[in-house]
């Protein structure tokens, strides 16, 4: 399995890999990131590095980077035996990296941006004025258009990655690194993307893409490597496999793909939206008087592109952020800011919310399982010995309970959050939010950070909530996500809904044009 | 994943830190011409040698007790409450206004209501701090500082213009009734015909402190607002997620603190003093931030901090007294335990884990 293809395009077979790791291992502290992790990346292809959370990918193009050092192995660059202390060092060995949070300075123009670490001399309008040559060059070359005077604060994500790259080439990089690029791109633009990619690629450049989306490496790389748990798993021709066994290496078990679920019988609307606007402290304007409801027994997908007003909206109606307009829930109103609107009497009201974001709401991480599990709903008078004492004997067997129904590993109770894995820790979420059998589940991002061994498992959990008759809002920046959950999908951009679609009548292409804010006139019910 | 056996992290990392503190004070000691064993032998047998040293190490560490409960109690809600001193002299001034002005038939019945006016005017004192911060923003720290100083400036006012009495040169207030006076362990040990000194401090008050440490453990892991002060000083945002009000908890887990610090002032006023005095804490809202810190916010261990810190105070006090050993020097000793059990302790932890982790390892690798 492990075995180092002969890669691709034939004319290369004889030049030297443009990247060779040999041996890299890495540990923090007790956990071993990297395990003896060997790799040849041919130069002019782009070779795919998939794996699940917490895999090792990044702590591995961290090394490359210098960001790290590798405990042990070597790094050979071009068929040359490379040191790399720094990030620097990477630069003038030709390595270029795309982050995934972009490495850009908000209120500087694209072309100070592109400029910033490199300039020559100390007056710095020959360097713009060199680098704006540049631009427009590798603009042409590449597909790379981006406005050179535009403030970096005023482009769009897709722009903003696109003078990531022009940073990179501008550096002279003839390999390089991006890390999940497509996670807050549209469709469209990750469309594009690949294009300017397959560009680079024929003029000769490396592309190392690291991902965990199949679909990606299926569609753009010519070579794949698998990380599991540290280790490199396989590499392989991307011609010669297929999603299903790729996912098979990540795991470590066969997996279900697909979600299998029957048609929804949806009954009487649970909640009612009717105008829903807020506004942040900063004063902009994140909803803007969005209206749906959501029917017992479905699930309404939310799609769009992560920052335009998801987040906002689930914690609205999740109880801690204050807005107005009307919401109902089982036709009683819902106060939306002042006296009882905080997140305890939504609970109480019977709304559950799994939040977007564990790590920062969903789990106090130094609180041990059994105490997470009832968080937000401590107060409940099962929990309670009398009126002054908990019955923490009740709490803890209540989780004991939930911790096997949900399949948490390990199974221990006493054990804090932060020990367990990303899936287990959203599994402890998920279990306290569903058993308490809610009327209305909000759920954001579920399977973010899970691996897909639980990912199968927390579908079907939804899903069978949804299947007692429970109505469901599902907010997902990962389209596949919502496309098989969702028995109706609304996309946000902007803050708005820009209309709403049945699953089996639309497909990304439509959907992506919705979450870039293009609606059609006339089709749909648009906003 | 490996971890840390947890007698390593509550007993073995504290002692060592307490081992290098210590170290490094003898050599100061030697430094400055004296010798370090005597100076430990004096201190030892100052603190604990007789039951006039015990019964001053136990008032003290009653002090510390009582403002190391204070403050663990906010720190569990991540509020820094440098205003234990203020707080306590606060308290002092309650107590001293139920003793002087409501007649009492019996101690028993003064102490609950002293130990009442102590907490409602040390609560009331963290108040304002507690809500300037849950509305307005103002740092706690900064707040409950600034609050430190005025309570001693009003207390100075009250002292010589109200509480003075007529004649008086001495900025204090009168001497309580006698009907107030608490048991000290002379009067409560005699019975059982054990001899404990007369003239040491130490009373009741270490009993009702041994009380409220039980009583906080108990608020904080027993009870819906322990695990809301815990949950809030763990997450604030989580918090908000669980439907935890921020004000709520600032403010209730601030007053509780600062009701903890004000009954301190039971123990110094009407167990000691017997009427209030100026400065009347001398310090020991400071102290119960060390404490704290070393006692990491948890009841069992702000006990043991503060009767180190009561030893160490004691002691202290002995070793200026007898040698030429200046009294700042005590400072100095109690300065390098605060540092290396509080702001130095992950010198001593970080390498201490790694080599449990390095052994756990080889253990199993072995087996």
């Amino acid at each position: 399995m492990t075995e180092q293809s002969e890669n691709s395009a034939e004319p290369q077979e004889t030049a030297a890999p443009a990247i060779e790791l040999r041996g890299i291992s890495k540990a923090f502290g007790p956990v071993q990131a990297n395990k003896d992790i060997s790799i040849r990346v041919m130069p002019g292809t782009i070779h795919g590095i998939i794996g699940e959370n917490g895999a090792g990918k990044s702590t591995l193009m961290s090394i490359l980077y210098g960001f790290y050092k590798a405990d042990s192995g070597e790094i050979w660059i071009n068929g040359q035996k490379t040191e790399i202390p720094d990030s620097q060092a990477a630069i003038r060995a030709g390595i270029g990296m795309v982050f995934q949070h972009f490495m850009l300075v908000e209120n500087f123009t694209v072309l100070e941006n592109v400029v910033l670490g490199v300039e020559e001399g100390e007056l710095i309008k020959p360097s713009l004025a060199k680098a704006r040559k540049a631009l427009t060059r590798l603009a042409d070359e590449y597909e790379l258009q981006v406005d050179p005077d535009a403030l970096i604060e005023d482009l769009g994500v897709g722009m903003q990655q696109r003078v990531e790259i022009l940073k990179a080439l501008y550096r002279q990089a003839d390999i390089l690194i991006l890390d999940e690029p497509t996670g807050v791109l549209t469709p469209a633009e990750a469309d594009h993307l690949f294009r300017i990619l397959k560009g680079l690629k024929e003029q000769g450049k490396t592309i190392i893409l690291i991902t965990h989306k199949l679909r990606e490496i299926m569609e753009i790389t010519d070579t794949v490597s698998v990380m599991r748990r540290g280790e490199m798993t396989a590499t392989v021709k991307t011609a010669d496999t297929n999603p299903e066994q790729l996912a098979e290496l990540m795991v470590g078990r066969k997996v279900l793909l697909e979600v299998e679920k029957k048609p929804a019988t949806p009954g009487e609307a649970v909640l009612e939206v009717e105008n829903l606007r807020m506004t942040d402290e900063f004063g902009v304007e994140r909803v803007k008087g969005i209206s749906f409801n959501v029917r017992a027994g479905e699930i309404l997908g939310i799609a769009g592109v992560s920052g335009n007003g998801q987040s906002e909206l689930l914690k609205l109606l999740g109880g801690f952020a204050q807005g107005t307009g009307e919401v109902r829930l089982n036709g009683r109103k819902v106060p939306l800011h002042g006296h009882g609107a905080d997140a305890r009497a939504r609970r109480q009201s019977g709304i559950s919310h799994v939040p977007e974001d564990r790590h920062h709401y969903g789990l106090i991480m130094d609180f041990m399982a059994w105490e997470n599990m009832i968080f937000g709903y401590h107060w409940a008078p099962e929990y309670q010995k009398n009126r002054l004492l908990m019955d923490n004997r009740a709490a803890l067997a209540d989780a004991r309970g939930k911790i096997e129904r949900f399949d948490v590993r390990p199974p221990n109770v006493m054990l804090d959050a932060k020990s367990f894995s990303g899936g287990n820790q959203q599994k402890i979420v998920l279990a306290r939010e569903i058993e308490r059998n809610p009327d209305l589940l909000l759920v954001g991002q579920p399977t973010r950070g899970v691996d897909i061994g639980a990912i199968e498992f927390i579908h079907k959990q939804i899903i069978a909530l949804r299947d007692k008759g429970k109505a469901i809002l599902l907010v997902s920046v990962e389209l596949d996500e919502i496309l098989s959950l969702s028995d109706r999908i609304a996309v946000m951009f902007d803050g708005r809904i820009m209309g709403e679609r049945m699953p089996d009548e639309t497909n990304e292409t439509e959907l992506g044009l919705l979450m870039a804010g293009v609606t059609d006139g006339g089709k749909g019910e648009a906003a | 994943m490996e971890k840390m056996p947890k007698w390593a992290d509550v007993v073995l990392i504290p002692l060592i830190n307490l081992t290098i503190a210590f170290a490094l004070s003898a050599l100061v000691i030697w430094a400055i011409g004296e010798n370090p064993w005597n100076a430990v032998k004096m201190m030892v047998n100052g603190a604990l040698g007789s039951t006039y040293g015990w019964g001053y190490t136990l008032y003290y560490a009653t002090n510390f007790l009582f403002t190391g409960l204070a403050v663990a109690v906010a720190f569990q809600a991540s509020l820094f409450n440098i205003g234990g001193e203020g707080q306590a002299a606060m308290g002092g001034l309650g107590v001293a206004l139920v003793a002087l002005f409501i007649p009492f038939p019996h101690w028993s019945i003064a102490i609950v209501f002293a130990l009442a006016g102590g907490a409602l005017f040390g609560a009331a004192w963290a108040f304002l701090p507690a809500w300037l911060q849950a509305k307005r923003g103002s740092h706690i720290v900064i707040t409950t500082i600034m609050f430190n100083f005025i309570a001693a400036a009003l207390i100075n006012y009250v002292l010589v213009n109200k509480l003075r009495p007529a004649g008086s040169m001495d900025p204090a207030s009168a001497t309580f009734p006698d009907s107030t006076h608490l048991p000290t362990f002379h009067d409560m040990l005699a019975p059982l015909g054990i001899a404990f000194s007369k003239s040491a401090p130490v009373n009741i008050t270490l009993l009702i402190g041994l009380a409220l440490a039980v009583g906080v453990w108990f608020l904080l892991w027993r009870t819906k607002l322990g695990y809301e002060i815990r949950a809030f000083g763990k997450n604030q945002d989580a918090s908000t997620y669980a439907g935890i009000s921020v004000t709520r908890i600032t403010i209730i887990a601030m007053m509780i603190s600062g009701a903890i610090a004000g009954m301190m002032s039971v123990n110094n006023t009407m167990g000691e003093s017997e009427r209030l005095i100026l400065n009347s804490v001398e310090g020991a809202g400071f102290i119960g931030i060390a404490v704290a810190l070393m006692g990491r916010n948890h009841p069992f261990g702000v006990l043991l901090a503060a009767l180190l810190f009561g030893f160490l105070y004691q002691g202290g006090g002995e070793l200026a007294l007898w040698t030429k050993i200046p009294r700042e020097l005590i400072t100095v000793i109690q300065a390098l335990v605060i540092m290396f059990t509080g702001a130095l302790d992950n010198m001593v932890r970080d390498p201490i884990e790694r080599a449990f982790i390095r052994a756990a390892k080889r253990r199993k690798a072995a087996s």
